[in-house]
């Protein structure tokens, strides 16, 4: 044993940790690294443009090769972007662009698919019941909940407008 | 004595950790500390059909070598004692399951490791076993799915979030034998000091380990420089500093010993897609058993104090609002 090494005095008393919640919160704030608003909404603007560009030109195949008009060709175009959001989600590479994008990959259609098939992909190991279908819209359902919560108070207020016009 | 003050143990007749085994997955094996690990998996999925069964299959690899380092057959082993992150600590009693030793299974979220080391030690320095093994595992992926999203979600992470260490550590602890040995144990008590966010655990932890550390200096009427290192499990890039200054501001003469923490010497932090570091029940464990245990080995280092944190929060816990409780236990391991 090494009791009585020359290192073993008396027991020293230190401060005890007693800083307030409030104190600790300000002293740790202080002390995290900045995150980079200006940098992120660079990036989002660029990666989310991007997706929309990528859009954009699918929807214009669609009318160029198939002679679609700008409405039909807009489901396709939707159907297409949520494909090929699903196979990079799949190849475990969305998550990587997210990191880097940030919104930018969160806010358009695509963001949408990638948090229904990573749901159902992580959960794929407990069934398809319990499993995929009651965790796809672990994440997408609070969009589809307040998107439409949402809808209804601007419908009520177009309706309010339309009236009083 | 065994017990010195409120919560130290110091060991009579100090129990010797015989043999160790370390798993990791690829990223741990990128990292700076590849060499020291017994095995490096080239994938997650460990060759396994879900996260959870890949890190069940890390532990179940990880105490098969440590018992079999050893040269020790299963059922010598008296005491089992382990835990992990997920929910029911299932990896653990699965693992328990294929060893098939008596079993207890601990929860201290990453601070398990040394929980488990110190409640083993206890056990065998107290004669109530001959031969204990500690084990923890975590898995990047069965802890991202557990506390945050699916894994493939695209979302962003800040940079005070930490990445989860896939691996498992064990450690085969005897009365009598060759091997660094077990010389005290502080046991941490809950510190939460108000952080709510999941993703600032470092931060969180911080001061359960100054705690920890100012109570086992204290008790055992040791300085800092006592030891040759001490290293906390994973505060990471954010929290390591606040403890570093925190003991500085507390007046603990730190700068005696060298101060580092496992989350950042597992990965190259600079390099790596880390975040502020590595975290989870196997960074503390692997790089205990793997990195550090090996250079004691080699006379490089001859007394340390591994503190291993914990952020026991549950994902309910957080959703409900709640505050991080926090905790860590510190154990000295001798040559």
């Amino acid at each position: 044993m090494t009791t009585k090494d020359v290192n073993q005095g008396n027991a020293p008393a230190y401060k005890p940790v007693s800083m307030t919640p409030k104190e600790y919160k300000q002293f740790a704030k202080k002390r995290e690294p900045s995150r980079s608003v200006g940098m992120n909404c660079v990036r989002a603007f660029l990666i989310g443009g991007a997706i929309c560009l990528i859009g954009e030109g699918v929807q214009q195949f669609f009318m160029t090769a198939f002679h679609m008009s700008e409405r039909e060709a807009s489901n396709p175009t939707v159907a297409t972007m949520i494909l090929i959001s699903v196979i990079l989600t799949c190849l475990g590479v969305y998550d990587k662009i997210a990191q880097w994008a940030g919104a930018g990959t969160a806010v358009p259609v695509t963001g949408f698919a990638n948090s229904m098939a990573s749901a159902a992909i992580e959960h794929r190991s407990e069934g398809l019941v319990l499993g995929v279908g009651a965790n796809m819209f672990k994440l997408a359902g609070s969009v589809i909940v307040f998107g439409t919560v949402a809808a209804f108070f601007v419908s009520i207020i177009h309706w309010l407008i339309e009236v009083w016009r | 004595m065994l017990l010195h003050g409120r919560r130290t143990w110091i060991f009579e007749t100090p129990p010797v950790i015989l043999a160790t085994g370390t798993v990791v997955g690829p990223d741990e094996g990128a990292g700076p500390l590849a060499a020291d690990f017994d095995l490096v998996h080239p994938d997650m999925e460990i060759q396994q059909p879900s996260w959870e069964k890949a890190e069940r299959a890390l532990l179940e690899q990880a105490s098969d070598i440590a018992v079999s380092t050893a040269k020790l057959s299963k059922d010598k082993i008296n005491f089992y004692v382990g835990g992990d992150l997920i929910n029911q600590i299932i990896s653990s009693t699965f693992a328990a399951r294929t060893l098939g030793a008596p079993y207890l299974g601990v929860f201290g979220a990453c601070s398990t490791s040394m929980e488990s080391l110190a409640l083993a030690s206890l056990i065998v320095s107290s004669g109530a076993g001959e031969y204990a093994l500690a084990g923890t595992s975590s898995h990047n992926c069965t802890a991202e799915k557990q506390f945050r999203y699916p894994t493939e979600y695209g979302s962003q992470k800040p940079p005070t979030a930490q990445y989860t260490v896939t691996g498992a550590g064990a450690a085969v602890i005897g009365k009598t034998g060759q091997g660094p040995k077990i010389t005290s144990a502080t046991l941490g008590k809950i510190v939460d000091l108000g952080i709510k966010d999941p993703f600032n655990m470092g931060a969180a932890m911080a001061p359960a380990a100054v705690d920890t550390i100012q109570g086992h200096l204290e008790e055992t009427g040791r300085q800092p420089g006592y030891y040759d290192l001490i290293v906390t499990g994973d505060l990471a890039g954010v929290g390591h500093p606040i403890a570093d200054e925190m003991l500085r501001r507390n007046g603990v003469p730190i700068e005696q010993t060298r101060f580092l923490d496992c989350g950042l010497m597992i990965y190259d932090v600079a390099k790596q897609k880390v975040q502020a570091g590595g975290s989870g029940c196997a960074c503390s464990a692997a790089v205990t058993y793997g990195h550090l245990l090996k250079r004691i080995a080699k006379g490089e280092l001859k007394r340390i104090l591994v503190v291993a944190t914990g952020a026991l929060l549950s994902p309910l816990s957080y959703q409900q609002g709640e505050t991080i409780p926090c905790i860590a236990h510190a154990v000295s391991i001798e040559a």
